[in-house]
């Protein structure tokens, strides 16, 4: 037992390492092409979106309907830096930046909203990031409702994984720290953990402002891939499609909503040949898998990595009998 | 030496007095009884004390550390931190929680590492989550719950619930412990052993506690001295041979027995 605890982070850098080296392979022998890039890219973006948002809802239990106006924020500040520095110091300084300011907004958006529950609060906050979008309309500097396009493209595989790993890892660490168990307290009985020391002002504040600053990363990493974007690139919808990934992977379950992004893009593609019933095939799959599993793909449990080692296992065990 | 020191303590709900202008004093050490009829207002003074709800009047001053810290109008998580902890009546475990973590979230108010180590798992993190489990482990152990740290704290059997929700509070490091009848639902047995429990931790943590029970023989058992509410006024309070005797005591509990007759 006290080995495998040893082992395990060794196995899971050599997992990630692996991963990321056989796809930038696959990139570069043009075996994934320019369609298939950009499936990927989504599903690094949403994985992004989806575990930082699940961190506000899922696990600290503030219902939020805003993180598309988190990601507007990184988007546009990237966009614009970006487009005056088209350098790779330009684009990882309008990404910091970008993740930075929505963090502020996020840190502002918790505080304004700490006496709000549940359906208020998600109002609340889908009204919060309706007047980011409004005013990245009514701005010149962001080109009003028509957007910015010819955004020069730097997020690739490498940034694009980078960014992905650290924001999961970073978020699962915080989760096993203190200070998210903290977080979980909240959502399991707020009276109570006020009455255990928790000052949960402090940490619904901190959940929003780590969730905002990630969905400013994802945000960034958007419109340094897409070429174009809008204000209705991050209406209301884009809200709803990231909050449909962590319920359906699970509230308070992180590989969860690494599961349901995938599974999500994976659907969406292969529905691609279905045109115009694609839509309603995609949402009475939705409809049929909460039915089955209300409680979302992995409940509030994570993948084990006794799971991955049993998988291990079976696949060493079939090399070894060949 | 006082320890807690409440004067003129009021709480309106609208035109319901819960509590009116209760005064009591708990010496340090002492373990106190607070009792009264099915809605007397024990639980409103429970919750006036640890800043769930705001006095409608008067002050409570915790005395700690050569101190005088005033409670009223705090934050719970702040009254927690200045020392006193608590037990809630209708149990408010973090119930889809394991027990272990039930315990370690409420130490988390004496957390020696910042957000950082807990992003990047620093080596302080490591040090002090190792520390953080042991002190959660010997809690558990007092409670003999040690052997269930990772369920649920919802699959516990009742009795067990109680035992966690003590546990819990204990991890707060208090010096007063508010217990809001530890003993409801339990079977004789169990009461017997909560019994012994609560004097163990009394000594073992050097606790001053103030407990409200229904449980009449373990009240008169264990408490030194003992306030009783009716309709959110004190009617008596003294030793608990005094109180037995008492007449405005006898009559509000007699008047209860005819009214659920
Ligand atoms: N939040 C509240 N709003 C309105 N009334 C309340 C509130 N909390 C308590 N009360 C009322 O205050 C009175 C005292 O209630 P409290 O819970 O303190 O009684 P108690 O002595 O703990 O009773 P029990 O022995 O049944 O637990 C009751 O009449 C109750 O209905
Ligand atoms: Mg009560």
């Amino acid at each position: 037992m006290k080995k495998s605890i040893a082992v395990t982070p060794l196995r899971k850098g050599f997992a990630l390492i692996l991963t990321f080296i056989i796809v930038q392979l696959l990139v570069q022998l043009n075996i994934i092409n320019d369609y298939l890039q950009a499936t990927i890219a989504t599903i690094g973006i949403n994985i992004i979106l989806a575990v930082s948002l699940n961190l506000i809802t899922g696990f600290t239990g503030q219902f939020s309907l805003g993180h598309a106006g988190f990601m507007s924020i990184g988007a546009y500040a990237c966009a614009l830096t970006v487009m005056r520095v088209p350098t790779v110091w330009g684009f990882l300084t309008g990404l910091l930046l970008g993740a930075v300011l929505a963090a502020l907004v996020g840190f502002l958006v918790g505080l304004s909203t700490l006496r709000l529950k549940g359906d208020y609060l998600a109002i609340a906050t889908l009204g919060m990031s309706e007047i980011i979008r409004i005013i990245f309309t009514n701005l010149d500097i962001t080109n009003g409702a028509a957007g910015l396009s010819g955004i020069p493209r730097f997020t690739n595989w490498t940034y694009l994984y980078l960014f992905m790993v650290s924001a999961i890892l970073l978020i699962s660490n915080f989760l096993k720290s203190s200070h998210g168990r903290a977080c979980i307290s909240i959502r399991e009985d707020e009276i109570a953990a006020e009455a255990m020391g928790i000052n949960t002002t402090k940490y619904k504040v901190t959940a929003f402002t780590i969730g905002a600053f990630c969905a400013g990363v994802a945000g960034a990493l958007y419109a340094a891939y897409f070429y174009y974007i809008d204000p209705n690139t991050f209406g209301f919808l884009k809200s709803i499609d990231v909050l449909v990934i962590v319920v359906l992977g699970g509230l308070g379950s992180v590989s969860g909503s690494v599961l349901a992004a995938i599974l999500l893009a994976v659907i969406s593609t292969i529905l691609q040949d279905f045109s115009d019933l694609r839509m309603v095939i995609y949402a009475l799959l939705l409809i049929i898998i909460m039915i089955f599993r209300p409680q979302g793909l992995m409940g509030s449990k994570e993948l084990s990595l006794k799971a991955f080692r049993n998988l291990g296992g079976f696949l060493s065990s079939r090399k070894g009998g060949k | 030496m006082s320890i807690l020191n409440v004067r003129k303590l009021t709480k309106n709900f609208g035109g319901l007095t819960a509590v009116a202008n209760l005064s009591m004093e708990l010496n340090r050490g002492e373990l106190v009884g607070l009792i009264g009829p099915n809605g007397a207002g024990k639980t409103t003074v429970f919750n006036l004390l640890t800043g769930i709800y705001h006095p409608s009047d008067g002050s409570i001053i915790l005395e700690a550390g050569g101190q005088q810290l005033p409670l009223h109008g705090k934050k719970p998580y702040h009254i927690c931190k200045a020392g006193v902890a608590r037990t809630f009546q209708n149990i408010r475990l973090f119930k889809d929680l394991t027990v272990l973590d039930n315990v370690r979230i409420a130490m988390h108010q004496n957390l020696k590492y910042g957000l950082l180590s807990g992003f990047l798992h620093l080596p302080s993190f490591k040090r002090e989550e190792k520390k953080l489990l042991n002190d959660a482990m010997e809690l558990l152990r007092i409670t003999k719950l040690d052997g269930k740290a990772n369920e649920l704290a919802k699959n516990l059997p009742y009795g067990e619930q109680r035992h966690l929700e003590i546990a819990r509070a204990l991890a707060t490091k208090p010096v007063l412990l508010l217990l809001d009848e530890p003993a409801a639902g339990m079977n004789p047995a169990e009461t017997a052993e909560l019994t012994e429990l609560i004097q163990w931790i009394r000594h073992e943590f050097d606790l001053t506690i103030l407990l409200i029970e229904h449980d009449m023989s373990l009240v008169m058992k264990i408490c030194e001295r003992i306030y009783v509410l009716d309709y959110g006024m004190l009617i008596a309070n003294g030793t608990p041979e005094e109180i037995k005797s008492n007449k405005r005591v006898v009559e509000a509990y007699l008047g209860e027995d005819v009214s659920n007759a």
